[in-house]
């Protein structure tokens, strides 16, 4: 069986299943001479959480920008509940790698930000901010800098940041990457939380195929050079068995192995 | 520890004035004055009201100066940072005016806009603007990545991101380019007075030094050395209160 033919049916049954909110097609990129995408097509289930799993330089992050609307795709196109993307929007909301939290601003002012440039009201957004900064844990810290916070506290900044614009899609790149790992667990707990409270749809860059594992309704595994999916998982059976039992299901295991398995040989 | 902080400054004060205490009474010149004569002339000066009337007049090309350098400098630093075409421009032109010996350089202006205040303004200008301009321009175009992306992405429009990002982000380097630039704009003031026609505090200078009085001669210098600190001390405490979370970066995880 052929990469492509596995991509196809795979797409196939997935658009079948579900109701896209977001639809990749056909989207190629080059930088030049480099191709990042080549002709990729991907469809993002709505009110579910899909990883981008791939070796570095399968372009997933450059995939994750363009659904952003931070870079154009030389050809294709993503549509977001129908709607073609030609830049960011308000739709979607992203959290990055490096927290991207702005040092001279207070916590309160950092969540507020996506508000104040919608134009919201300083009482109403700051009302707003308050609560969200409540909800990723981080009450009490609404005057403090983003430097007397740390790691994983400026992350939950700029995650409260992404909540307060309350976009229908999360983009999330590598968000948990430049935490410490019991940080990075208790996150990964409270993203699964999140995805069952809230209405959303997260779209959410790793290269840790465990995290990608547990968090994931769907996994789309990336391949470099050309990049391409090369194949869509879709774990079952252990994601209402609590948080405290999926590192130890048997599927969970299986899978981690499995696409541990599809990905070595792309790892020098 | 803020006292701490002030015993030691006191302390590098202490050791530099009791240096030139020394170095005036072993004296390594017959024109270098004590430290205490020349503070005994800058107290005279004072009563008398002499450095009162000099600063009156060597203020006005100072103010004037450092208030176009610093707005039209951070201006246009601006604008070369933030585009390409700019950058090819003017960066050329500022960093010829930094490296020019305006010394040399001044009987040109003198013959162009005469003995006048324009003269002694535009001194101060070549002296104060590069450094700034180019600061700004530097840092401007340094401004992280992924801070636009986060601008971008939270819908902030082109003027937000420069407003609200791009400026603040750029702060810590423009506030360094001001300090130099405030201190060569100083520097360019005393110059101009003693170059072009001696006024004010340049005045003081001259005339000083041609009847031998070197204590009021050196009060003088000391006096526009001891504004020009504490003018870069209220500049620090401007950028401390207009960008407080800048202070200091992030500490490592």
């Amino acid at each position: 069986m052929t990469m492509s033919q596995t991509k196809e049916t795979l797409t196939a049954a997935g658009a079948a299943e579900f109701e896209s909110a977001v639809s990749a097609r056909n989207i190629s990129k080059n930088y030049g001479e480099v191709e990042a995408l080549r002709d990729m097509s991907l469809e993002f289930p709505r009110g579910q959480l899909t990883s981008l799993l791939g070796p570095s330089g399968c372009g997933k992050t450059t995939l994750l920008k363009i659904i952003a609307g931070l870079l154009e795709p030389s050809s294709g196109e993503i549509e977001v509940n129908g709607k073609r993307v030609t830049g960011p929007g308000p739709d979607r909301a992203f959290v990055f790698q490096d927290f991207a939290l702005l040092p001279w601003a207070t916590v309160l002012r950092n969540v507020a930000f996506g508000l104040e440039m919608r134009g919201v009201a300083a009482s109403e957004r700051e009302a707003r901010a308050e609560k969200y900064i409540k909800e990723v844990g981080l009450a009490g810290f609404e005057n403090s800098y983003p430097h007397e916070l740390s790691g994983g506290m400026r992350q939950r900044v700029g995650l409260a940041r992404a909540l307060a614009v309350d976009a229908q899609v999360l983009l999330m790149d590598e968000p948990f990457s430049a935490v410490d790992e019991q940080t990075r667990r208790k996150f990964q707990e409270d993203l699964l939380q999140l995805v069952q409270n809230e209405n959303k749809t997260f779209i959410f860059v790793t290269h840790s195929i465990e995290e990608a594992v547990y968090v994931s309704d769907q996994i789309a595994i990336l391949l470099p050079r050309p990049s391409r999916v090369s194949e869509i998982i879709r774990p079952s059976s252990f994601r209402n068995k609590g948080v405290d039992n999926i590192r130890r299901d048997p599927e969970y295991l299986d899978i981690v192995d499995e696409i541990w398995a599809s990905l070595r040989s792309y790892v020098e | 520890m803020p006292n701490r902080a002030l015993f030691l400054k006191l302390l590098s004060a202490a050791i530099l004035f009791g240096a030139w205490e020394v170095a005036g009474r072993i004296p390594v010149s017959f024109a270098f004055p004590t430290f205490l004569e020349s503070m005994r002339a800058l107290f005279a000066m004072t009563l008398d009201g002499t450095i009162f009337t000099a600063y009156a007049e060597t203020l006005k090309p100072l103010a004037i100066g450092v208030a176009i350098s610093a707005v039209l400098g951070i201006a246009i630093g601006l604008w070369v940072g933030l585009s390409n075409t700019f950058d090819w421009l003017f960066s050329p032109i500022f960093i010829v005016m930094q490296a020019a010996p305006l010394a040399a350089l001044i009987p040109l202006l003198v013959l162009a806009y005469g003995i006048g205040l324009t003269s002694k303004v535009l001194v101060v200008c070549i002296m104060a603007m590069p450094v700034i301009v180019l600061n700004t321009s530097g840092a401007v175009r340094n401004t992280p990545e992924s801070f636009k992306e986060m601008g971008r992405s939270f819908l902030a429009s082109e003027t937000s991101i420069i407003l609200r990002i791009i400026i603040p982000a750029a702060s810590p380097v423009i506030f360094a380019g001001l300090r130099l630039g405030i201190s060569a704009g100083f520097i360019g003031a005393i110059l101009s007075e003693l170059k072009i026609t001696p006024t004010g505090v340049g005045d003081i200078i001259t005339y000083s030094r041609s009847i031998a009085d070197y204590p009021s001669m050196y009060a003088a210098i000391f006096s526009i050395i001891l504004l020009a600190v504490l003018f870069l001390n209220l500049l620090e405490k401007i950028e401390v209160t207009l960008f407080k979370g800048n202070q200091r970066d992030y500490v490592s995880n």
